[in-house]
């Protein structure tokens, strides 16, 4: 069966480039695109909603 | 499934003036989770603020919010909650905001227990004006105003609060995000006076003057210093050296002003 894939939405106009969500995610999904953060590995994504959480920015939403 | 935030949120007001990785934003959405979870009513919730970094808060928020004087949030969440018994009423602030300028009137909000919450983000420093230390800045910690190092023991505000008698006093850390909401929704549930205070970084004025090399060292830092009050327990003081606890630090029941000053008016009135 195919996994049902998250998306994680990463609204640019409000990421700071702080990397929280880069460095404290379990499985390195994202990564610093330049200044803002953006998706590297979805696959990967085990949907603990940890960026979301720790994002001070508002600046992403995972949806399961 | 992501948390709708906006609805909580003033239209328009984004992105916020915090500088990239402060823990003010982490706070700010651990406030509206409590909130969602407690369903508390805009029109019926007052988010009272000083000044100052944290102080700039309830300005994000759709709630019936006041930005007052520095310092004075207690003085003015006062007024508000006298005034109506009825209402939900939530501070917010910094610590040299709450501790310094507002010393006083945290410690006598504690003192009288009025039924309220104050949500203290403790960053070490006063970062909006520029670095100058605070009374929560760590002996030898350098800020724009102690280039030499501070001389000054730092306040720990749990215990300041549990000494002027707050009634439900707890800590949290803007590392341990979840931990937020479950503290401000059992703060807000509590009948007295209640205090959480939130150990934040900031990584503008007080990291960059204090070799954190990012905001994820400092991040890091709170993981490391924050131990549970029950893991506490079970360990030595020896192992305590430098750590914070964090969790529920004190609990009690004891009468409220806003019911103690209904009686005086009930006296007065007969």
């Amino acid at each position: 069966m195919e996994k049902k894939l998250p998306t994680i939405e990463i609204i640019e106009k409000y990421c700071k480039g702080c990397h929280i969500c880069v460095e404290f995610c379990p499985t390195k999904v994202l990564e610093m695109k330049g200044f803002v953060a953006s998706v590297k590995n979805l696959e990967a994504c085990i949907k603990c909603m940890q960026c979301e959480l720790r994002c001070p920015d508002f600046a992403i939403k995972v949806t399961a | 499934m992501s948390f709708d935030y906006d609805k909580y949120l003033r239209p328009g007001k984004l992105p916020h003036i915090w500088c990239p990785g402060c823990g003010h934003g982490i706070v700010m959405k651990g406030l509206i989770r409590a909130i969602d979870t407690l369903g508390l009513e805009k029109d019926n919730t007052a988010i009272v603020s000083g000044i100052g970094c944290a102080s700039r808060l309830p300005g994000y928020l759709d709630f019936c919010t006041l930005h007052t004087a520095h310092g004075r949030a207690a003085a003015f969440a006062t007024g508000v909650k006298m005034a109506k018994p009825e209402m939900n009423v939530i501070l917010v602030g910094g610590d040299g905001d709450g501790t310094a300028i507002g010393g006083n009137h945290f410690i006598h909000a504690c003192r009288r227990n009025i039924d309220m919450t104050y949500i203290i983000m403790n960053n070490n420093i006063y970062g909006m004006t520029g670095g100058q230390f605070s009374p929560c800045t760590p002996t030898g910690a350098l800020a724009s105003t102690t280039v030499y190092g501070n001389p000054d023991p730092a306040f720990d505000v749990a215990k300041l609060a549990i000494g002027a008698g707050a009634t439900f006093v707890a800590r949290g850390t803007a590392y341990h995000a979840t931990q937020i909401d479950k503290l401000i929704v059992e703060a807000v549930q509590h009948k007295g006076f209640s205090v959480v205070e939130i150990l934040d970084d900031c990584p503008t004025t007080y990291g960059r003057r204090n070799k954190y090399k990012s905001v994820i060292e400092m991040m890091n830092r709170l993981k490391d210093v924050a131990v549970p009050v029950k893991a506490a327990e079970k360990m030595t003081a020896e192992q305590l050296q430098g750590k914070i606890l964090t969790g529920v630090l004190h609990k009690e029941e004891r009468p409220h002003y806003t019911d103690e000053y209904a009686k005086v008016i009930a006296r007065a009135s007969k």
